[in-house]
């Protein structure tokens, strides 16, 4: 087996009082790209922004590479929600992949022509050098998960995280985000995405985390996700193929 | 009348009224996209009290000891505002409705005792409320100056932060910017910019001076560094036009005419602005429906 880089360990998290997360633990092996799969309301993006520090921990560890995670944040990209900015901020498309960089340029330092040059080549990587100078604001919702991924990329992190990044994408951005995704893992990256669409989890992940509230199962998508489990993760209130839109929203105390 | 004018004192009154206003038209673009430009009207108003017991605990007139005062109190505002809303269902803006009206209440309490007292009368601190930048002396410009020239310069050192501190904190706390400091100093340039501008502007329409520029320079440009810039301009030349008209009078209080000058440059932004401004808005929306219209002609023309 290949060695686990990411190891979480009885992980509790919670918003307000409700507990959202409780005792989560798995370890996830280099170089794999893992679908976090789970009905609304399981906590997926906690989990994502619990392990990453953006939402306080009630218990538990996660280590990354055997380090905790302020000494490796530096080898860590996040792709957040793309809801969770103010699109409308004045700024292009180029600038906000260059911000993928500000961790490298230095604090109270400008970005160079080298940085800059080294953003364009992510936003042409992700097919949009078409669009670097185009606003912020009038960019697609699809060419603006692009953008995003494009300021992960230039990171050049060694573990990303993604939170639904083909939520509410065409078909046209969710074959190069896939692509994208794809050759990361090629080139050794571990990538965990939360994800939707049940239907594709078997064509683009290769480790699936069924989640809901804590882990149900984890491990190779053709072992795991099977229709059992995923019944059991959705509380069995779901129809199986073809009708994602039946999942049933948690509510549960 | 035109004397004031001509003497040197009233050059540095002018000079300080407008790098006022370059502060405060860059810090309120942070404001603008924090989403907090009401805050800074909380913050002020919750200042007046700090003044007056300043004041009262000194028993003397030195803006530094009145302005430490002014920050103590809004930061006391501030502090309460997100108590209330972390700890009850009362939200931010109705926690800011309350902070400010009781603070401001109590400012205005403690000035009537202390206008009552021996010598109180004589404070000036009524300015306080609308803001007298003739009643300024030397000392006080120095103070406002070295101010307004540390918060322009914390602002112009981290540009950069500042940017992705605003668009994505998230993702700028994953790649090492503490949001925490960047709060802090946030916190901190807001303050004061309010406080040093109280004595000119006046607690009451100090918030006009950091909402007004920006979002005025919103209507000019679509992008963060032209948006600073021009929003520090039109600060910068509110604050000396409407210092300028002021000094006219005599008596005449400085904030409204600061406040009235950034209105202008407001609703020429507003009707003339390149970006979404109503004149431009509708040119384009001509210029589209002739394109439309050409259009259907030679297609009319080919079948």
């Amino acid at each position: 087996m290949a060695e686990s880089v990411i190891k979480v360990k009885e992980l509790s998290a919670a918003y307000r009082k409700n507990t959202v997360l409780e005792n989560v633990d798995f370890s996830v092996e280099k170089g794999s790209l893992t679908g976090i799969v789970g009905p609304n309301g399981a906590g997926k993006s906690t989990l994502i922004k619990t392990m990453l520090q953006l939402h306080p921990s009630l218990s538990g560890t996660v280590d990354f590479m055997g380090l905790p995670f302020k000494q490796a944040k530096k080898y860590i990209g996040y792709v957040p929600q793309r809801g969770s900015v103010d699109w409308d901020f004045p700024t292009n498309a180029l600038d906000v992949v260059t911000m993928g960089l500000y961790g490298k340029i230095g604090w109270l330092k400008l970005p160079t022509r080298m940085h800059k040059e080294k953003a364009f080549h992510a936003l042409k990587k992700m097919g949009m050098e078409d669009y670097a100078d185009r606003q912020i604001s009038q960019l697609s919702g699809g060419q603006q998960q692009r953008v995003f991924l494009a300021r992960a990329l230039v990171q050049d992190a060694d573990i990303y995280f993604m939170d639904e990044p083909l939520a509410g994408v065409d078909a046209a951005t969710e074959r190069a985000i896939m692509t994208i995704l794809k050759e990361l893992k090629a080139n050794g990256k571990t990538v965990m995405v939360v994800h939707h669409d049940l239907q594709t989890v078997e064509e683009y992940f290769d480790h699936v985390l069924l989640l809901n509230r804590t882990v149900m199962n984890h491990g190779k998508t053709t072992e795991t996700f099977t229709k059992d489990n995923v019944a059991k993760t959705y509380g069995g209130n779901m129809r199986w193929m073809g009708e994602e839109k039946q999942y049933v929203v948690h509510t549960g105390k | 009348m035109w004397s004031i004018l001509a003497s040197s004192t009233t050059q540095w009154v002018l000079a300080s009224t407008m790098i006022l206003g370059i502060a405060a038209g860059m810090v309120g673009c942070l404001a603008y996209w924090k989403k907090q430009s009401l805050m800074s009207d909380a913050l002020a108003h919750a200042a007046l009290p700090g003044v007056i017991i300043a004041f009262l605990l000194l028993q003397e007139k030195n803006l530094l000891i009145l302005i430490i005062g002014a920050a103590i109190s809004a930061l006391m505002g501030a502090f309460l505002i997100q108590l209330i809303q972390s700890t009850t269902r009362i939200t931010e803006d109705t926690a800011m409705g309350m902070i400010l009206s009781i603070f401001f209440g109590a400012g205005l309490m403690l000035l009537t005792l202390v206008n009552r007292t021996a010598g109180g009368n004589q404070s000036g601190l009524d300015n306080f409320i609308f803001g007298q930048a003739a009643a300024m002396v030397k000392s006080d410009v120095i103070t406002m100056l070295m101010l307004a020239v540390i918060v322009i310069i914390v602002l112009f050192l981290g540009f950069k932060e500042w940017k992705i501190y605003l668009f994505d904190p998230q993702f700028a706390k994953g790649i090492g910017l503490s949001i925490r400091g960047m709060n802090f100093l946030y916190t901190g340039v807001l303050v004061t910019t309010i406080v040093i501008g109280i004595q000119a502007v006046g607690v009451i329409l100090i918030a006009a001076l950091l909402i007004i520029p920006s979002v005025s320079a919103r209507y000019w440009t679509q992008s963060f560094k032209w948006m600073l810039i021009i929003s520090a301009c039109i600060g910068g030349l509110s604050g000396a036009i409407g210092t300028y008209i002021s000094a006219l009078g005599s008596g005449w209080p400085t904030g409204p005419f600061i406040v009235l000058v950034a209105g202008v440059f407001f609703t020429i932004s507003l009707i003339f602005g390149k970006e979404k401004g109503i004149v431009s808005n509708y040119i384009q929306f001509k210029i589209q429906r002739k394109q439309l219209v050409n259009k259907q002609i030679s297609l009319d023309h080919k079948g």
